[in-house]
């Protein structure tokens, strides 16, 4: 076959049937992946939920509340086992990390302590605040913040005065992590309020110290620091 | 102070070719004599500031409402190709000396992905209309920045004397990790 | 089949995309921060690479000259959108990982380079083979980067772990590393080939 000669009606001819083939080719890709899509990004919530939470028999994602803390929009997920509240997993965002958005997940027990959390989304530098998914997790040292609530500790690196230790040389990393817990932690606590829950204690991350009157002047304050 | 914080970042935190790795191709190719990184710089910006309202406009006015999302790659890439070709129309036609001056950057942009980088980017990161262009024209100033200095590194090593198998591109390639390293001092900066 | 074996050998060592011919660099550099993620990338460059190879081989009579780069664009980014979509969809944690590199592998001027120096001027089993060949290099070179910066900047490989975490030279695994690692690789590539061509 010889090759077309670049005349104009073939010029048009050729670049539309060829932009029209890869508009149909493109066309059945999408209506093919389109479930598999929105079926996987549900699916990373609601895997993140399981593992966050105590066992629960309801539908966290069903029962959602949004909570305002400061200007910061958090989710609430309250998990229920036979009707009574086992926890409640709090989804948090932040623009306060080293490069873009951090998403955390953070489930809490009745009493307020971190069950365990999940980070949904960060873009922090490889090897170091990267690694926050799983140091803050790691037994060693006060690194961990599993099995403790930031009513009784200080969720803050040590370097400003708090109770946890900051991932070597990503501080504002470990900052931006631990305020989104702190942030879900007072989320946490407006939500319990209205549902006539155990009120766990008030935190106070500016000055290193836990009190025990459940006051309202903090919520808010406690979000940016 | 957004704005400001937009312009710093995209100038020196995350410089896009030291840190977001967009634009290698034109640093490597054309960072021999600092009169032609200029140019090439001055082409990259005047492209990029329009490839990024352009596609901007579309994403939001035509591929958002349509539901169209997925033919983001290929209307953006084409829409580079257009501009680019245009433009080598208009300026050819109503300002020569330009062309004279930037007329051989202009082909190699089509396929400088800093360019539909930033157009992608700037949808990812959901700006609004001015706050799309300050990132294009910032990033574009942050490029020809790097571009420059590289610039300026290359003609002074020129005249250096270096083991063979190192001339060339892989003694450039490691001045500029030593460029990128400098770069690293400006992270961690926050404004406001 | 001799021609063939030899086409597939000249992309991978010879004419290697990136080590000799210098193309992508962005997503070379961009995307190997470990070995498994340079792995991936470069399978998904490859991929595209041997789609539109065989594409525009197979099309090239029906495209005008004039046409043709714009043509080439169209085709390309058909086949990244293709790949973009399959790998959200059944992929998400290499999407997340590979982030917009994918979307940018349409700029990546292998794919135009190859589609204008060879497939729009020899036939498909060629354009493919050609393809293939161009694409397995890409990927060796991509995984070896990834391998190289991994190991000294963590101590690991593919994950494995060679020595411990707190010993390794971090900057290898940030942006400095890559420049410097790569501009090491290519020199002693480089030499290698000149002692192999002086003997």
């Amino acid at each position: 076959m010889k090759k077309l000669a670049s005349t104009l009606p073939n010029m048009i001819l050729s670049l539309g049937i060829i932009t029209v083939l890869s508009g149909l080719l493109l066309g059945v890709m999408y209506t093919v992946t389109k479930a598999p899509i929105e079926q996987s990004e549900r699916e990373m919530q609601t895997a993140a939920l399981a593992e966050v939470l105590p066992p629960f028999d309801n539908d966290p994602e069903a029962e959602a509340q949004s909570v305002n803390v400061g200007g910061q929009v958090y989710e609430i997920y309250p998990a229920r086992m036979d009707g009574h509240s086992v926890g409640v997993a709090v989804k948090g965002v932040t623009m306060d990390g080293f490069s873009g958005e951090v998403v955390i997940i953070c489930g809490f027990d009745n009493k307020g302590t971190v069950v365990n959390y999940r980070v949904l989304k960060q873009a922090e530098t490889p090897g170091l605040g990267a690694k926050m998914e799983m140091w803050f997790r790691d037994p060693s040292g006060t690194r961990s913040v599993i099995g403790k609530s930031p009513g009784i500790q200080n969720f803050s690196p040590v370097k400003d005065g708090g109770d946890v230790d900051a991932i070597t040389a990503a501080t504002i990393s470990s900052r931006a992590f631990l305020s989104v817990l702190r942030g879900a932690y007072e989320a946490y606590r407006q939500y319990a309020q209205t549902q006539g829950m155990y009120i766990p204690a008030v935190s106070d991350s500016h000055t290193g110290a836990s009190t025990q009157q459940p006051t309202d002047c903090h919520i808010g304050s406690s979000v940016h620091s | 102070m957004l704005y400001l914080s937009i312009i710093i970042t995209a100038i020196f935190i995350n410089n896009i070719v030291f840190s977001q790795f967009l634009g290698i191709c034109p640093f490597l190719g054309v960072s021999k004599r600092i009169s032609s990184a200029l140019g090439m710089g001055a082409a990259v910006t005047f492209v990029m500031t329009l490839a990024t309202v352009v596609a901007w406009l579309l994403q939001t006015y035509i591929l958002d409402p349509c539901g169209l999302q997925f033919l983001q790659t290929i209307v953006f890439i084409l829409v580079i190709a257009f501009l680019v070709q245009l433009l080598e129309i208009v300026m050819k036609k109503s300002v020569p000396a330009l062309y004279q001056a930037l007329g051989v950057f202009l082909p190699l942009i089509t396929t400088n992905c800093a360019v539909l980088g930033v157009a992608i980017l700037v949808i990812q990161k959901e700006y609004n209309l001015l706050q799309s262009l300050t990132y294009g024209v910032s990033t574009a100033i942050g490029f020809t920045l790097a571009l420059w200095i590289f610039a300026g590194i290359r003609e002074q090593l020129e005249l250096t004397a270096v083991p063979r198998g190192m001339r060339g591109v892989p003694l450039a390639l490691i001045s500029a990790g030593i460029l990128a390293m400098a770069f690293m001092g400006f992270s961690g900066i926050t404004i406001g | 089949m001799k021609k063939y074996l030899r086409l597939l050998y000249n992309g991978i060592i010879p004419a290697n995309p990136v080590f000799v011919l210098l193309l992508g660099m962005c997503a070379t550099l961009g995307t190997t921060s470990s070995a498994l993620n340079g792995l991936m990338m470069g399978i998904a460059t490859a991929a595209v690479l041997i789609c539109s190879n065989a594409a525009i081989s197979l099309l090239k009579n029906v495209i005008p000259d004039k046409v043709r780069i714009p043509a080439y664009i169209v085709i390309i980014a058909t086949f990244v959108t293709v790949l973009q979509l399959a790998i959200s969809a059944w992929m998400p944690a290499l999407n997340a990982s590979l982030g917009i590199f994918i979307p940018l592998i349409v700029v990546n001027c292998i794919l135009l380079g190859r589609a204008e120096a060879f497939a729009g001027k020899n036939g498909v089993i060629a354009s493919l083979i050609d393809g293939l060949g161009c694409g397995i290099g890409f990927i060796f070179a991509l995984t070896l980067l990834g391998a190289v910066r991994e190991f000294l900047g963590t101590g690991h490989i593919f994950g494995y772990e060679i020595y411990s975490e707190d010993y390794g030279m971090l900057i290898f695994v940030l942006a400095p590393g890559a420049f410097i690692a790569l501009g090491y690789l290519i020199a002693i590539v480089s030499r290698l080939r000149g002692l192999s061509s002086n003997t």
